[in-house]
């Protein structure tokens, strides 16, 4: 059953806010550029940035293995590298999942600010630990 | 950089749908928003996602839609949190103004089993009422300060309303006023919108994920989210009102909340419990 007020659901993509996109294929295309080694201090300020209640407050909706509090709004980020063996895919997700789901309750916190390109690559390093 | 704000779904179904009337039947381009259709299909949704929670269940919030939560209800209820609230209420409301008029003389029925049809559109102001401001305005109206809308003594006085409301399904009105009908699709505008600095809606948080876990807490179903009003939190170790409840998740929103009597909390508070018609008052209620 959709939400109501909807006529389906998924989405259709081609009515994803159009400017949203633009800045989305900049920042996807800045970050395939880039090579992301993930050194053992990234992972650790990924993880800390993860778990912060004023940046990625990801325990809010998310379970995470060795966190307290488990939450089930979104799945549990485990065994990341075979769910996600694309990179690029974990950007897109941080810097704009209601773009990629128009009803998706995550916040975007690439395109709001919350967490700077920067934030969200070491946060990726940590979610590949997990 | 400008961060072009997401249109909700919401905004965007409509947007579609519009469009396609404008497309399909020009003669109908004029179709009014149908706020009892809106209402059945809000309903549907949850009934479908919680095929198991009676009707009358849904404004114990997450109580009705979570087994383990059920369960410390129960104990916690053995000694009702809100009975001092209920106990203050009521010294409160007997008490006359030093007018000599009570608050019973303001209120239809003498304010005995009327929660039910709050908030209401008030033609001669041409605004949104809810409860709370109706208190304050029999206050102020009899020479009496308004209380602070969000707690205290209000939270009192609102339990009060409540209890003898209790079983007394949402009865929500929208007359036939252009205004009215206004303050409806503005709250549920609101309702539907991204807002604050994480970009989330109410219904982000109250429609899908409803039932879900959010650290300590699971997350109240959007119908029948106001018919606990007002509630004692543990959490906040007292009681709060509806505003009080819309505030803090403004606030988690990374929202600056509005003014309590901000017009926009009105509207939205007549959405919500316009889509709530049906489900009966529980309040007041207890939340962990
Ligand atoms: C307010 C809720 C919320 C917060 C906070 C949140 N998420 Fe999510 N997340 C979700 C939901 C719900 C989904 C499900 C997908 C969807 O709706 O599009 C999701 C999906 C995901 C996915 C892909 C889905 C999957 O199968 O795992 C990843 C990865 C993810 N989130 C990571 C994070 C990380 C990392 C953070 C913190 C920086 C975070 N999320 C914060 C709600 C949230
Ligand atoms: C980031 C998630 C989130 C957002 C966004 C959010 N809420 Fe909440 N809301 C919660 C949580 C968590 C609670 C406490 C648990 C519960 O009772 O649902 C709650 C509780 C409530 C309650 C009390 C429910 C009850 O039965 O006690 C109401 C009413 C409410 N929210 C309305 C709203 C409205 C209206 C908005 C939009 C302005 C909103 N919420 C936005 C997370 C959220």
């Amino acid at each position: 059953m959709t939400e109501p007020g909807i006529p389906h659901q998924p989405w259709p993509s081609g009515l994803a806010p159009q400017m949203t996109k633009s800045l989305l294929a900049f920042v996807l295309i800045a970050a395939a550029a880039l090579p992301a080694p993930a050194h053992a201090s990234d992972v650790a300020a990924g993880q800390k940035l993860a778990l912060d209640r004023s940046k990625g407050n990801c325990l809010a909706c998310h379970t995470i293995k060795g966190g307290d509090a488990p939450s089930s709004v979104g799945r549990k980020l485990a065994d990341m590298k075979r769910r996600f063996p694309n990179r690029a895919d974990l950007v897109e997700i941080l810097t704009d999942e209601p773009n990629r789901n128009v009803i998706a309750p995550m916040p975007a916190f690439g395109r709001n600010h919350v967490l700077t390109p920067d934030e969200i690559e070491k946060i990726i390093d940590f979610l590949y630990t997990l | 950089m400008i961060t072009p704000s997401p249109r909700d779904r919401f905004a965007l179904a409509r947007y579609v749908v519009c469009a396609l009337l404008l497309a399909t039947a020009p003669a109908k381009a004029e179709d009014k928003i149908d706020p009892e259709t809106e209402r059945k299909a809000f309903q549907a949704f949850f009934f479908a996602k919680f095929p198991k929670v009676a009707k009358e269940e849904f404004g114990n919030g997450p109580y009705a839609v979570n087994e383990s939560m059920r369960k410390q209800w129960k104990e916690m209820m053995e000694f009702p949190p809100y009975e001092f609230a209920l106990d203050e209420g009521h010294a409160e409301w007997d008490k006359p103004f030093a007018n000599g008029r009570r608050y019973a003389d303001c209120f239809d029925n003498k304010g005995q089993g009327v929660r039910q049809t709050y908030p209401r559109f008030i033609a001669a102001t041409g605004q949104v009422e809810t409860l709370e401001g109706a208190i304050n305005r029999c206050r102020v109206e009899n020479g009496e300060k308004p209380l602070d809308p969000m707690t205290g003594l209000m939270a009192s006085l609102a339990a009060v309303m409540s209890e003898s409301s209790q079983g007394k399904p949402f009865a929500i009105v929208i007359p036939d006023d252009p205004r009215a009908l206004a303050a409806y699709e503005r709250g549920e505008e609101f309702f539907y919108s991204r807002k604050g600095q994480l970009g989330v809606s109410c219904a982000s948080c109250h429609m899908s994920p409803a039932g879900e876990r959010m650290r300590g807490d699971i997350l109240a179903p959007a119908l029948g989210i106001m018919a606990a009003m007002p509630i004692y939190r543990s959490d906040w170790g007292s009681m709060g009102t509806s505003i009080r409840r819309l505030s803090t998740c403004s606030f988690m929103t990374r929202a600056q909340p509005l003014k309590a009597d901000d017009e926009d909390y009105r509207d939205l508070e007549y959405f919500l419990s316009y889509m709530s018609n049906g489900i009966p008052i529980v309040g007041p209620g207890t939340r962990p």
